[in-house]
């Protein structure tokens, strides 16, 4: 498997990426929340944003995201929601919301579904 | 500025299709060496992937990064790989450490998650108690796979397993061998049937 060291090392780093940003909201960035960018890097870009906008040409969950640019998942969190503020990707939520207790027997029977024809 | 050619990603990474719009999660939860990883990779379409969260161990900064002067700081990692379930519903497995820190992170990483799968080694039954503690205090549905290896010479039934864990009649608890996709798929099954089954219990009652 691909066990790259994930960069938690040099937190000057991290807080250079983030320009001295500490907190995400999770709330708004699931780890399985898909992001699909709505347009291609630029140049000038900061280098991050500039790789989440190639990974997002198809949807890519948030956490495959930081497994790709070996960043923790609250600075990539933080880097998502610059993105969103100017409308350069979109997330698409999961359909179970994190404040519900169970799931419907509904999206269970298509999970089931699945998992059988796998 | 490169050209759009040079920037694709590398061969290795497997896209989702345009239509997918809704991750799911599982967690798959045991102690060191059981196999978490090796049940991820069995069933994934993806080679599993190995991602980081930091974390501040004092309770208010949860969810900040540290800074260089802050010494209390704990990362968990932890693997995930993918199945594409139909042209929308995507998957996540993620294989967690079942140590004490990993739960701090719970409700941040895998609130949300349909249910979990405790994997035992029956060597180190142990090892599972603390994690089927703070599920059951999480509220997590879950099933439990016992790991059963090669030499596997002191073979506990499923009866005397069930027994030793403590586990309550309405847990599933079911055999695997983590290195077959066959055998890894039946546990997600087992797991999401269990889920199905409270689902429906549920709405009846409502």
């Amino acid at each position: 498997m691909t066990r790259r060291p994930v960069d938690v090392g040099d937190p000057d780093r991290l807080y250079t990426i983030t320009q001295g940003r500490s907190r995400a909201d999770a709330v708004a960035f699931d780890l399985v929340t898909l992001i699909v960018a709505e347009c291609e890097p630029s140049a000038g870009q900061q280098s991050e944003h500039a790789r989440i906008l190639e990974l997002c040409r198809h949807p890519t969950s948030v956490v495959e995201i930081a497994a790709e640019l070996s960043l923790p998942i609250t600075v990539v969190r933080i880097l998502l929601e610059d993105l969103r503020a100017t409308g350069r990707i979109t997330p698409r939520h999961p359909r179970v919301a994190a404040s519900a207790a169970l799931p419907d027997s509904a999206l269970l029977t298509e999970v089931l579904h699945g998992l059988r024809n796998l | 500025m490169g050209s759009a050619t040079s920037e694709l990603p590398p061969a290795s990474r497997t896209p989702l299709r345009d239509t997918a719009e809704s991750g799911l999660k599982i967690v798959v939860v045991g102690g060191f060496g059981v196999g978490k990883t090796t049940l991820v990779r069995s069933v994934s379409e993806i080679r599993p992937l190995n991602t980081e969260e930091v974390m501040t161990e004092a309770g208010e900064g949860v969810d900040r990064i540290p800074v260089s002067s802050a010494k209390n700081t704990t990362t968990v990692a932890f693997d995930f790989g993918r199945i594409s379930l139909n042209e929308r519903l995507v998957l996540y497995l993620f294989g967690a450490p079942g140590q004490k820190r990993f739960w701090f992170l719970w409700d941040r990483l895998f609130s949300g998650t349909l249910g979990a799968v405790v994997l035992v080694d029956t060597r180190r039954m142990e090892d599972s108690w603390y994690a089927i503690d703070r599920l059951e205090h999480h509220k997590t549905p879950f099933v439990v796979a016992v790991n059963r290896f090669d030499g596997d010479h002191a073979y506990h039934s499923l009866e005397e397993i069930r027994t030793a864990l403590a586990l309550p009649a309405h847990v599933p608890l079911i055999d695997c061998d983590a290195r077959v996709r066959s055998s890894g798929k039946d546990v997600l099954i087992a797991l999401v049937d269990h889920l199905h089954h409270l689902a429906r219990e549920r709405e009846l009652t409502a």
